[in-house]
């Protein structure tokens, strides 16, 4: 186990050094970074000030040394912008956005697993048909529109949710489902392939045969093994909607990293737009590493694969 | 009874049954009727008993019409304003008139036509997105499959950096920094999306490449190329177009997003989620402008999706369950 512990810790280092690269390079090959910033009708002087003062004028493997340097010691950057530390205004934000997506986690899990689980025991009946079309309309919904959607009816023809801001659980309530919604078609078809696989399994059977209540086969016995795969996906899922939150938390103005990161895009402050793409990569890297343990924990025949 | 013509023996398959001729007496069912069906015709059995793949490919080759014929479907030109006929309402409202069957939006542009020329970049940013990361995604997964050992390892190192990155937040990031164009929100959606390609063939050329005919093209003397390309590469096609499906309708999903945020296609061009993000402003007294354009996104992509699902059922219909 330790063996394989420290493998995946120096894959996802390794992981984690290349994905720095690739967001460095990302914001500095992408066109002249001095000229970007200093907009269409700036003079020949003021591009050489901007790329004097920010450091662009080094050879681009310094810059980026720099940058790693301080991104290890924990300085994400300066934004010129906003006149303060990068790491400050992420950490200031973060809490907001894990917020959110700790709520559509649980909002899609609450609803799929369920479903998936009633799916299963009752395969090709009204409700696995049922269930089968939430996912089907799920996955077909842009969910900046389904936002829109919501906010149309709950907050403005009912009145029954606040439509912007966060300053009760409330104002969390739509942007959860509006961000949560896109993950459930996927858990939701891994609980109920998992618990179609080990409903028909051995064990399942003696548990039967040995007259124990249907409904603590399913949940005691059933369930619990089914779950496992869930439990990474969600994490990844987790990862996945981190990123996506950009588009639910401007829409929604919900002052996360994502709104953050549109807001640090339209004003091209490439120091915050580097470091969010690094902070979000890497905590993915992150969850798909913890997720990967908790696996190997309870399943020991990946240990050894 | 006439001769049945030559390809009987696959038609004829269905009433296995005995069945009764007009004196009542049972008839056995003739030798052509207890043939195996053919392949192709199992695949159309299987086609037509199979609603969502119909429906979904219907609505798709009406929205491939619908974009390629729209010049003359059009009613107007998409881009005309016209200020004295600003937000028209559309025919089911008591106001609404045949000449905008769909109403106008806030510059007087005819929504119709509108939605009939923004289907055209819906489809061309999809399908576009789409080829980049399959040709990238596929010649990864293919080769890692293949070739195992290091390669595999390099391959999946590439996947996992490529999962850990945003899309959207580096899509964006990108467009931002290049400038906005469509051939640019192509090119870095497919840069983008090539992942699920990747895995899937990965895992499929792995299933493939231990089978016996591998190994037979191996021992007459098959170049690597040509087994990757006329053994391998057939037998895992059907499981390449239900991924180039789903990505398709992640490709449109994005950019509408992208539009939608600002930073994909440029107004004034008729993007779905371009409009929907022009009409956001309306919302309160015309929320038919935002219905409109997001039920053409939806009914695209649901379409695509089941059209996707069917072709998984109906050539893989063991993977069923």
């Amino acid at each position: 186990m330790l063996i394989f512990a420290l493998k995946r810790l120096g894959i996802a280092i390794l992981v984690a050094i290349t994905v720095s690269m690739v967001t460095f390079s990302l914001i500095h090959l992408s066109g002249d970074p001095a000229m970007a910033l200093a907009g269409e009708s700036a003079t020949q002087e003021d591009i050489e000030n901007i790329r004097r003062v920010y450091g662009f004028d080094r050879p681009i493997v310094v810059q980026y040394g720099a940058w790693l340097g301080g991104v290890l010691t924990g300085d994400l950057g300066y934004s010129h912008y906003l006149a303060t530390d990068v790491s400050t205004v992420i950490f200031d934000r973060l809490p907001t956005t894990m917020t959110l997506g700790a709520c559509a986690l649980l909002f899609a899990l609450v609803l799929s697993i369920p479903l998936g689980v009633l799916a299963a025991m009752r395969p090709n009946t009204m409700i696995d048909r049922l269930a089968l079309s939430i996912a089907v309309v799920g996955q077909a919904l842009p969910s900046f529109w389904f936002a829109l959607i919501l906010i149309f009816w709950f907050g403005i023809v009912w009145r029954l949710l606040p439509i912007t801001g966060t300053e009760s659980w409330l104002n969390y309530v739509m942007p959860s489902v509006a961000l949560g919604y896109y993950v459930t078609p996927g858990v939701m078809r891994l609980t109920r392939a998992g618990m179609l696989e080990v409903l028909s399994s051995d064990y399942i059977r003696t548990a039967r045969a040995k007259g124990l209540r249907p409904m603590s086969v399913m949940f005691k016995h059933a369930l619990r093994n089914a779950i496992i795969p869930v439990v990474s996906l969600a994490a990844v899922q987790f990862g996945f909607m981190l990123g996506g939150s950009i588009v639910i938390e401007t829409i929604f103005a919900i002052n996360g990293i994502g709104f953050l990161a549109w807001e640090s895009i339209q004003r091209g402050d490439l120091a915050m737009m580097q470091a969010i793409v690094l902070v979000l990569a890497c905590f993915y890297i992150m969850l798909t590493f913890l997720a990967d343990m908790l696996n190997a924990f309870l399943d020991p025949r990946i240990r050894v694969g | 009874m006439a001769l049945p013509p030559a390809s009987a023996p696959a038609r004829a398959a269905t009433p296995i049954a005995p069945t009764a001729d007009a004196t009542g007496a049972a008839k056995i069912p003739s030798l052509a009727q207890v043939v195996e069906p053919s392949p192709g015709a199992l695949l159309r059995r299987r086609i037509r008993g199979h609603w969502g793949l119909i429906i979904g490919g219907g609505v798709l080759l009406f929205i491939i019409a619908v974009a390629l014929f729209a010049p003359w479907l059009a009613p107007h030109d998409p881009l005309d304003q016209d200020l004295t006929n600003r937000v028209v309402l559309p025919i089911w409202y008591d106001e609404g008139t045949w000449v905008h069957p769909l109403g106008t939006d806030q510059f007087g542009r005819d929504y119709l036509s509108r939605l009939i020329y923004g289907s055209r970049i819906s489809l061309l940013i999809g399908f576009a997105a789409m080829l980049i990361s399959l040709l990238i995604g596929t010649t990864l997964g293919v080769a890692a499959g293949y070739f195992g050992g290091r390669v595999d390892m390099a391959v999946n190192f590439i996947i996992t950096t490529r999962l850990s990155l945003p899309v959207v937040l580096v899509a964006l990031a990108v467009v931002s920094l290049i400038g906005n164009s469509l051939w640019i929100v192509i090119c870095v959606l497919g840069l983008l999306l090539w992942d699920r390609f990747a895995v899937v063939m990965r895992s499929t050329t792995q299933q493939v490449r231990n089978l016996d005919y591998i190994a037979a093209a191996q021992a007459t003397g098959c170049s690597t190329l040509r087994i990757l390309l006329s053994e391998i590469m057939p037998n895992i096609a059907n499981h390449l177009i239900v991924v180039a499906t789903l990505e398709m309708a992640h490709a449109i999903l994005l950019e509408a997003a992208l539009s939608f945020l600002g930073l994909g296609v440029q107004p004034p061009a008729p993007s779905w989620g371009l409009m929907i993000a022009e009409a956001k402003g309306y919302m309160f007294f015309d929320p038919w402008l935002i219905g409109i354009p997001g039920t053409a996104l939806f009914a695209l992509v649901m379409a695509i999706n089941l059209l996707g699902d069917g072709v998984r059922d109906v050539t893989a219909p063991e993977g069923r369950n």
